[in-house]
């Protein structure tokens, strides 16, 4: 069974999604043929430093296939394509219900070429 | 003795009162106050040193500052995971068959290779900024420069502290960065006295009560100076008072002073005065250093 993770705001399908990856306060984790959900809070959401990396690993250790979020930082995409984690931004998308539908209907682009430059971190 | 000239809010005036300061001290000869040495002016500024702008230091020499980070031995990692789980900064992850480092997140502290059980991490020095010591004529200057991009400047001016090591019985003036939170903390933790210097206006005593805050947890003797007297209100005055905390010097404000430090010039340029004011507040300093000492 494949699994795909959403970062949004609450756990629910019908909740607003969160734009951030490392400092998401939730994640979907779906199953994209039964639409069966778990909501996971975020272990990474007060990180002090390397939130990106440490939910690319939380979201390893939970065997996601694919992850749809906002957008995705350097240090992120390079932990989640080391990972073998796909990247997928879902652009105008509010919910995670409509956001499921177009990643199912193939609509959401991916992120395939991680960012050169390493990030800053905080 | 060591003196941390910080403020909470940036632009305050810091730089003009360490630079004043340490000149005052040096001029006409023979050092002041019986002191053996000129003083040392260090700039822990290292996100934006400008005390050079005004002293036009020459460097005898320099060194860099680095942070150690970790390299691993792929030939014996298990992939236990156990050196990214220890990591507060996530600056490593172990993903699939590989250990990934971040080595811009990496704060350096070593405890990966500590807990490392098969001993596969050793540590490097990776390097983010440079030190650099001279003279401004008798006066003794040293900085530290984090270079561009680098996150940490904690680093650089703990190894500059380390480095711009002062004479026996010569005072250190530390010029601090603004704000509150670990540079500032760097700098000022181990002064015998921190001189904040402030405006009185809304802003600055909204920061002022940050860094006082900053030094009562420290438990460091601390006064104040206020910069600009004259502009916005009482509320530094009445923070002062209720705090217990003196006032050590006002400087009033002027658009002539603004103009010479545009130029590079310094207070005592403009002032000539304030040669004997800032000696009057480092005598002052002093002997309430050495009387909290004896008490």
């Amino acid at each position: 069974m494949s699994k795909i993770a959403l970062t949004v705001a609450a756990p629910d399908l019908d909740a607003e999604l969160d734009p951030r990856f490392g400092r998401a306060a939730f994640f979907l984790l779906i199953d994209p043929e039964t639409l069966a959900w778990e909501g996971l809070a975020n272990p990474a959401r007060e990180a002090r430093g390397g939130a990106g990396v440490q939910t690319a690993q939380f979201l390893a250790e939970h065997e996601a296939d694919a992850v749809v979020s906002g957008d995705f930082g350097p240090n992120a995409q390079q932990a989640l394509q080391t990972a073998g984690i796909a990247m997928y931004i879902y652009e105008s998308c509010e919910t995670a219900r409509e956001a499921l539908q177009r990643f199912r209907a193939g609509e959401l682009p991916a992120v395939d070429s991680p960012r050169q430059r390493p990030g800053r971190g905080d | 003795m060591r003196i941390a000239v910080a403020s909470g809010k940036g632009g305050t005036g810091k730089t003009t009162v360490a630079v004043s300061l340490a000149l005052s001290l040096t001029t006409d000869g023979a050092p002041a106050g019986g002191a053996r040495y000129p003083p040392l002016l260090i700039d822990c500024d290292v996100e934006a040193p400008d005390a050079h702008l005004f002293l036009r230091p020459t460097i005898e020499k320099t060194a860099a500052a680095s942070v150690l980070v970790p390299a691993v031995d792929e030939s014996r990692c298990t992939l236990c995971g156990l050196c990214a789980d220890v990591c507060e900064y996530n600056a490593l992850a172990v993903l699939g068959d590989e250990v990934l480092l971040f080595p811009e997140l990496c704060h350096g502290c070593g405890s990966c290779s500590l807990v490392c059980p098969e001993g596969a991490i050793s540590e490097g020095p990776r390097v983010v900024g440079r030190l650099e010591a001279g003279h401004a004529g008798e006066l003794r200057f040293a900085r530290g420069v984090l270079n561009v991009g680098e996150p940490m400047p904690v680093p650089v001016i703990r190894q500059l502290k380390a480095w711009a090591r002062p004479q026996p019985g010569q005072l250190s003036l530390l010029d601090a960065p603004p704000g509150t939170s670990c540079p500032m903390v760097e700098v000022v933790r181990d002064a015998d006295f921190v001189l904040l210097v402030t405006e009185p206006t809304p802003f600055g005593l909204h920061d002022l009560e940050l860094a006082v805050e900053v030094v009562r947890e420290l438990g460091l003797a601390a006064g104040v100076v206020i910069n600009r007297d004259g502009i916005g209100d009482q509320g530094v005055d009445d923070l002062c008072a209720s705090e217990d905390l003196p006032i050590l010097l006002r400087i009033p404000f002027d658009r002539s002073v603004a103009e010479a430090l545009a130029r590079g010039e310094t207070l005592i340029d403009v002032w000539p005065e304030y040669r004997d004011r800032l000696r009057e507040l480092a005598r002052g300093v002093t002997e309430r250093v050495l009387v909290a000492g004896h008490g």
